[in-house]
């Protein structure tokens, strides 16, 4: 038996914010699952199961949302269950929406992703501790700071690369109304200027703390033909995990980041994604993952990631936009951060993008990863049913 | 290679605490500042029913819900268990009843303790009153506990129109886990070769990596690592960075350079600071050997040898 083709049929997001304190949790989530509702035009009765994500439980404390969320998501006398997958739980926790579809579980499936990170505290959350280990020395940035220089040293990128994603996710945030980090007189030259915090990662080439909150309607073929607006249709989605650590791990470019892409392409028939592929919305919370996560998603050839990004290729108007939401340099609330680029990436391919819609974009990656560089979840969305 | 000695596994105290904030939104905002003002806020839903506490959207119909009743501070227990000895920071440090109240007016129960002499004055059925706190800022411990109370019944739910002066938009929740942590038999063999200053790898049996610190298996092949190997002193900064900005809970000026450093014969890198060369003259290559301070578990930092750097292909594949 086939599976059952997945839509995304409803999209809904918050402004994301540094700090949202008119609202609880529950009224956060609420706020972006009823923009979901209203733009599939579906009231709460039609949605058969909620699946929610978020960030591991330190970074907000120990408060099981899928418990206490139940009634602000129309969750009561329904399935509702949590994903858990670190900084990419917001894609995961879309995969397992769609694959309750696909498997002809449930019929209109509603996911949600969340984070009030002014409610809680990230680093403290990432920096228990632990009896008799050394501390970190260094917190995120500092974590991933050192694979960013052992990427410009494996490849020779020029060390302008960086500033160029931050300054382009930057001025890309101006085109997105939900957008956190919004800053009309940006230039190169003050991205290039900023504070270096953990050289050689920049003040600006870094990514905020929001509040904010993510929700996708998905639905099967009926549901699609039903809906108000034209669908985006998952073609493909995949997650991979490793360890955080191990001997021979690739910190630069994770096998599981490779495997995961390649499972995305083998399921939608991709041979060429750089090609084939019109938008990408990856998860880079540090500016130069751009060009690293060019290569690991097969974008271009290993040591190639950053002339793509050199040239312009990924500017908005270029021929692989990539992150023309502005992406989690402007707005990272950590547990919705994944979900946002699967939603970015459906949005596109239904042409409702607004401002910084890529213009005829028919298929769309949308890519989160987190841990250690230890999950990745990715899904490929287009405006043709798979099938058809 | 030798094989491993029992150790003796290391075991410590380890508590997480952190006081996490929370925006009340309207609902909970009004609830918590009614109690304030020694007045209990519940919810009417659309079926009719009262929720106390009150929930900001409906359990049945999932639709927003605002039309906020005032309640009676008297109800009556529905179900109880006894508690004989309290814990830190529980309401009463007497032993007390946790027990469900149904206010007078109000459709749900509330959970909280109800100060009795002993479980046999306890019932379910029996008739309790709220006993305020002296000092009230718009909590749930605004209510010290439940007590007994044979008055009369409180009335029907009224209207609540008003809004509170001054109203409370969010709590502070201090959370707080105790744990026993062990670090398990592995690492507590490297941390006890540690304390005499040597760094203890375990090979894999089966991809012959030497994992440092070892974690007791191989999270690549899943097989236990037992044979032991010393690895180090020196080693090779595999890469680094430069860091600026002082973290929280670190007494270590900036900028300095941390690092991920090889030892010699470790095929993964571990994390150092680097010290004894400027920050700006570290690089990818460097060779250093650890540096201990007087009673440190581990290497204060690292400093240059002094020999020529690493070849980058002899450390690329730990990148």
């Amino acid at each position: 038996m086939t599976k059952e083709p997945v839509a995304v049929i409803g999209i809904g997001q918050t402004k994301h914010v540094a700090a949202r304190r008119d609202v609880s949790i529950a009224g956060l989530v609420r706020e972006a699952a009823r923009r979901a509702l209203e733009d599939a035009e579906l009231a709460w009765a039609d949605i058969d199961a909620v699946v929610i994500g978020k960030a591991p439980d330190f970074f907000e404390g120990v408060m099981m949302p899928e418990l206490y969320l139940a009634d602000a998501l129309g969750a009561v006398g329904k399935p509702m269950l949590r994903v858990h997958t670190a900084g990419s739980v917001g894609g995961s926790t879309a995969l397992v929406a769609a694959n309750l579809i696909a498997a002809r579980v449930h019929r209109t499936v509603l996911t949600l992703a969340f984070e009030k990170q002014s409610e809680s505290n990230a680093m403290w959350g990432l920096s228990l501790p632990i009896p008799f280990q050394q501390p970190l020395l260094a917190g995120a940035g500092g974590f991933f700071a050192p694979h960013v220089r052992a990427y410009i040293r494996r490849t020779g990128a020029p060390d302008t690369v960086g500033s160029l994603v931050a300054y382009k996710d930057r001025r890309n945030a101006l085109k997105n109304p939900y957008a956190h980090v919004r800053d009309p007189d940006v230039t190169l030259e003050k991205v290039r200027s900023s504070p270096m915090l953990w050289d050689p990662i920049r003040y600006l080439e870094t990514c905020p703390s929001s509040d904010g909150a993510c929700a996708l309607v998905l639905s099967d073929t009926a549901g699609a033909r039903r809906a108000p607006r034209p669908p985006a249709w998952v073609r493909g989605g995949a997650m991979r995990s490793e360890p955080t650590m191990f001997a021979g791990k690739d910190y630069v470019s994770p096998q599981a980041g490779k495997d995961c892409a390649a499972d995305v392409y083998r399921q939608a028939g991709i041979g060429d994604p750089r090609r084939e592929i019109d938008v990408v919305e990856m998860y880079v919370p540090f500016s130069w993952y751009e060009p690293m996560w060019l290569e690991n998603l097969g974008f271009a050839a290993e040591g190639e990631g950053w002339k793509l990004t050199e040239s312009g290729v990924t500017e908005l108007d270029g021929d692989l936009p990539v992150n023309p939401s502005g992406g989690v340099l402007s707005t990272n609330p950590i547990g919705a951060s994944g979900m946002i680029r699967f939603a970015e990436a459906a949005l596109q391919v239904r042409g409702q993008a607004g401002e910084h819609q890529v213009d005829g974009a028919r298929l769309a990656l949308g890519h989160a990863y987190g841990g250690g560089s230890q999950f990745f979840s990715m899904w490929l969305v287009g405006c043709e049913r798979p099938d058809a | 290679m030798s094989p491993a000695p029992a150790p003796e596994v290391l075991r410590a105290p380890l508590v997480v605490e952190f006081p996490f904030t929370r925006s009340l939104g309207p609902v909970q905002s009004a609830f918590l500042t009614g109690l304030r003002e020694r007045s209990v806020l519940g919810v009417r839903c659309h079926d009719g029913r009262v929720l106390v506490p009150p929930v900001e959207y409906d359990p049945v119909t999932a639709e927003e819900i605002r039309e906020l009743v005032e309640v009676a501070a008297t109800g009556t227990v529905t179900t109880w268990a006894w508690n004989p000895s309290p814990r830190p920071h529980q309401p009463l440090d007497t032993p007390f009843a946790w027990a469900l109240v149904t206010l007078d007016g109000a459709d749900t129960a509330i959970l909280h303790a109800l100060d009795a002499p002993g479980p046999e004055a306890v019932r379910t059925g029996m008739r309790v009153r709220i006993r305020w706190a002296a000092t009230r800022t718009g909590a749930i411990t605004d209510i010290a506990c439940f007590e007994p109370y044979d008055g009369a019944p409180g009335g029907e739910p009224r209207p609540f129109q008003g809004e509170f002066a001054d109203p409370v938009s969010g709590i502070v929740v201090p959370a707080r886990l105790d744990y026993t942590y062990s670090p398990g038999r592995a690492q507590s063999r490297f941390l006890a070769a540690l304390a005499d200053h040597r760094t203890i790898g375990e090979r894999c049996p089966s991809c012959q990596k030497v994992y440092v610190p070892p974690r007791g298996a191989c999270p690549t092949c899943g097989v236990a690592t037992a044979g032991q190997t010393e690895v180090g002193p020196r080693g090779t900064v595999t890469t680094y960075c430069v860091v600026n900005i002082k973290a929280q809970n670190l007494d270590i000026e900036v900028p300095y350079v941390y690092a991920h450093i090889a030892l010699d014969g470790a095929d993964l890198a571990l994390h150092g600071r680097i010290g004894g060369i400027p920050y700006d003259q570290v690089r990818m290559g460097l060779r250093v050997a650890p540096v201990w301070t007087e009673g440190g578990r581990y290497p204060d930092h690292y400093r240059p040898t002094g020999e020529p750097d690493a070849d980058y292909d002899s450390y690329k594949e730990l990148l």
